[in-house]
């Protein structure tokens, strides 16, 4: 991990408040993992103070691209940054999810913005496994099904594809599920990753999740991102170091 | 050779420069490595230890504030066994001085810890933190009360020889007196300042932003209060002060030099750029080559009033 200003070079609005950041950063995209994380200072001043956590949301070569929408005055900033500006990237931080392994299909499972981190899961994986891709959202525009391939969709309001959630949708295709060795790849509201985790471990599938929470520094020193280990229960494990990716039967979501 | 002076004296203990980096705010040291040599530091605190390992509080332990943070770790470290095995063998290898930073739920406890610690040779001081407000136990119901300060300071000081240094809260009316309290019972020094107590909430849950309600606000946002405190300290009692603060960068370290601080302490800042603390050390010396400042000790306690 280091401390890298890498020139930005182009905002993409994707979905309604939904952007994406194209960033020249050689030396990020040759090391960075799916899974990873960059923590970005939006600004040089005071306020915002921290930076603010990304998934790494796919590489395409020297460039490196960010996925985000506007939460507050930090990502508001960094929508609106000059094309051409730099960004000051801390990183790369985390562990990412294990691609390898002996199953047959990757099935991704995500939620709204969770869907950040897996354009690259599936540009990794593209050619290697099958990939089944199940995107949920509140309604249409929630639901980013930007660069994976063969998406099913659900709404809960029905706005767009299965109306209800997307660990129902799952349900609904179990039959194709059990068809073949699958590994769930995962990232989006704790309510979802939840019921999930009820799924995988009912159906004994096995499950990668991408985590989330409050952290200042990314990278252990803070101790600000706890998350409760189903197996060591004097400690907690931390986000961002322990994770973000854990297996989901090792954390309490 | 440099030609400014920037070592400072705390009690028996020379730094090579003011420049520390504050408990809590650099684990044990190995990830801070990664960014900023230690070696060219002039000391490291620490993460707070206790006698048995602390989960610390659950989540969420973190939110921003304007030009801050608030904090509820709850203290969660690896207890000072854990500590001695695991962590000091890393810290051994550099050269730059170790204060262990001690937090106990009892004043029986801050003796064990300090006797267990005080024979490791790699600790050169040791820094009492009296003031975390965001344990039930111990901190701030220490730290703003005279009494216990005064009792801390003595019964810690009766088991090590190396450098005491007191760990004061703002959270009081009057820091001095509490500086005065730990000099007078055998402290070398005092760190100003802890975090202020603060809180934040979501107006559309009505809930508190982090899980323990209150937490310790750090950053920017309370280097004027840091500032005002150094100076209340300085004006009052004959002690090195180690500031605290919001420090952001060397303008600041200056500042509160001349304030009244023999050292400070970087904190928040290395969460946002750990590399920071080692460009600090360098700019200090060029604005003393450009001010003609020979000595950097020069500058503490410095205010025109």
């Amino acid at each position: 991990m280091f401390i890298i200003n890498s020139p930005l070079e182009e905002i993409l609005e994707i979905n309604h408040h939904i952007y994406l950041l194209k960033v020249f950063s050689p030396e990020l995209t040759s090391i960075i993992k799916p899974g990873q994380f960059l923590n970005i200072r939006v600004s040089e001043r005071a306020f915002p103070l921290l930076r603010r956590p990304f998934s790494v949301c796919d590489v395409d070569g020297d460039h490196l691209y960010l996925m985000f929408n506007i939460m507050g005055e930090g990502t508001n900033m960094l929508a609106h940054k000059p094309i051409g500006s730099t960004l000051d990237i801390l990183g790369p931080l985390g562990n990412g999810f294990i691609l390898d392994g002996n199953y047959e299909t990757a099935v991704i499972v995500a939620g709204g913005l969770g869907a950040a981190p897996f354009p690259y899961v599936t540009r990794m994986l593209n050619g290697k496994k099958n990939i089944l891709s199940f995107i949920g959202g509140r309604t249409k525009d929630d639901v980013i099904t930007y660069n994976l391939k063969n998406v099913k969709e659900a709404s809960d309001d029905g706005s767009l594809g299965f109306k209800g959630n997307v660990v129902q949708l799952l349900e609904n295709n179990l039959e194709l599920l059990k068809s073949n060795k699958i590994k769930i790849f995962s990232c989006g509201p704790t309510v979802m990753l939840r019921a999930l985790k009820e799924f995988c471990l009912k159906h004994d599938f096995e499950c990668e999740v991408s985590t989330e929470c409050a952290m200042a520094c990314g990278f252990g020193i803070c101790q600000g991102c706890p998350i409760e280990s189903t197996t060591q229960t004097d400690k907690y494990l931390l986000v961002c170091k322990d994770g973000p990716v854990f297996n989901i039967k090792d954390v309490v979501i | 050779m440099s030609k400014v002076d920037l070592s400072v004296k705390i009690g028996s203990l020379t730094l090579r420069n003011p420049i520390m980096l504050a408990s809590g705010t650099v684990g044990y040291g190995n990830e801070m490595a990664e960014f900023t040599d230690l070696n060219k530091l002039g000391g490291i605190v620490t993460k707070s230890l206790s006698l048995k390992p602390r989960k610390g509080n659950p989540p969420q332990r973190i939110v921003e504030t304007p030009a801050g943070m608030l904090n509820a770790i709850g203290l969660a470290n690896v207890g000072v066994e854990v500590f001695l095995k695991e962590k000091i063998p890393f810290l051994k290898q550099f050269d730059v001085p170790l204060i262990c930073n001690i937090a106990a739920s009892t004043i029986e406890e801050y003796v064990e810890c300090t006797k267990i610690l005080t024979v490791e040779e790699t600790i050169k001081a040791f820094e009492i933190n009296v003031s975390c407000p965001n344990v039930r136990e111990g901190g701030l119901s220490f730290g703003n009360d005279l009494k216990s300060v005064a009792t801390i300071t003595d019964k810690v000081r009766a088991v090590t020889n190396k450098p005491l240094i007191m760990k004061l809260s703002p959270n009081v009316s009057y820091i001095s007196e509490f500086a005065k309290t730990a000099k007078e019972n055998g402290a070398d020094a005092v760190s100003a300042i802890n975090t202020l107590v603060g809180a934040a909430f979501n107006i559309f849950t009505r809930k508190p932003k982090i899980q323990n309600v209150t937490g310790g606000l750090s950053g920017p946002a309370i280097k004027p209060v840091a500032i005002a405190k150094v100076l209340e300290i300085s004006r009052q009692v004959d002690i090195p002060i180690i500031g605290i603060g919001g420090i952001m960068d060397w303008r600041d370290v200056i500042e509160f030099m001349i304030a009244g601080s023999s050292a400070v302490q970087i904190g928040t800042l290395n969460f946002i750029d750990p590399s920071a603390p080692g460009k600090i050390v360098q700019q200090l010396e060029e604005h003393c080559i450009k001010n003609g400042i020979a000595n950097i000790s020069s500058l503490i306690a410095s205010y025109q009033l």
